[in-house]
């Protein structure tokens, strides 16, 4: 269950329509590394967390990227407000006016229309976390991109907030994996890992807990 | 909502916003570090001062969530304005 708040995360400010800077942004919008991406990825993976923290933590997360979509949407949304035909042409949303007129849609700055091979779920807690701390370094680096294709202020501090959000939730990525790791140490809830445990030390000096930590 | 009175109106809703966000970054905080007490304090704190700011807020914005905090008329839910049309 969700419960709608009727307030952005953080206020969004735009001086002026522009529409150039619209068709990048959107890509954090149904982009691969983009919010609905994320928001999608988190709350689909918590399902299968073997410990406490790495649920509520998929569950906030996941929650709080939703927030982030509702202010990418904002952001394009005034971005192309009262835009002709004629300008959408001009700064390559040609295709976009066929086909959506100014309506918001899930694609990628060139277009691309969402795709759930953009996220997995691979069932297995390390793997799952370890995208996950890639998926938030990957948003990062696009917002980076973005705020080097802009000079709007209002524009770039709502970019660096969300680039900002992106570090931190990283860095409690980070901590989540540390903590499974911890959590699944006595194989007890993976007891394939005791396997490879005897795979390793049967074979080599190397011992899982020297390659996990 | 005449100017004055706007300027306030928006400086709670501001007010609120921050309150809220500071709400979100030490939950995730807590998430990893549940047992961490001055983290549950700050969050104790900053999630009461929001209980008691948005029925303020919500006089002038309506309800800000679909079940409100205050008896505001549930009507406003409709009447009042969006988050992407307010101009912070």
């Amino acid at each position: 269950m969700w419960i709608y708040k009727k307030m952005l995360q953080h206020p969004i400010r735009i001086e002026k329509p522009d529409l150039k800077i619209a068709k990048f942004l959107i890509t954090q919008y149904g982009g691969p590394d983009g919010e609905l991406s994320a928001a999608l990825r988190y709350l689909n993976q918590r399902y299968s967390m073997p410990n406490k923290q790495a649920k509520a933590l998929l569950t906030d997360i996941g929650t709080e990227e939703l927030g982030h979509l509702e202010m990418i949407a904002t952001m394009v949304h005034k971005l192309t407000k009262g835009a002709t035909p004629q300008q959408m042409i001009a700064a390559g949303l040609g295709g976009h006016y066929a086909d959506h007129e100014k309506a918001l849609y899930y694609v990628d700055a060139n277009g691309n229309p969402w795709t759930a091979t953009y996220i997995q779920a691979k069932g297995d807690a390390i793997a799952d976390l370890v995208e996950d701390i890639a998926a938030e370094e990957k948003a990062r680096a696009t917002y980076e991109n973005l705020i080097n294709m802009t000079d709007d202020p209002g524009l770039i501090d709502a970019l660096k907030f969300l680039r900002e959000r992106e570090v931190v939730h990283s860095q409690r990525f980070r901590e989540a994996l540390y903590l499974v790791r911890e959590h699944t140490k006595g194989g007890r809830y993976y007891p394939e890992i005791q396997e490879t445990k005897d795979i390793f030390t049967n074979t080599t000096n190397i011992t899982p807990d020297d390659v996990l930590d | 909502m005449q100017h004055a009175q706007m300027e306030k109106a928006y400086a709670l809703l501001r007010r609120c916003m921050e309150l809220e966000f500071a709400a979100v970054e030490i939950r995730l905080y807590l998430d990893t570090h549940p047992f961490d007490q001055r983290a549950q304090c700050d969050f104790k704190r900053v999630t009461y001062q929001c209980m008691l700011l948005k029925p303020q807020v919500e006089q002038y914005f309506g309800p800000l969530e679909n079940f409100s905090f205050s008896q505001e008329n549930p009507s406003r839910w409709v009447e009042e304005l969006w988050p992407w049309e307010l101009v912070y």
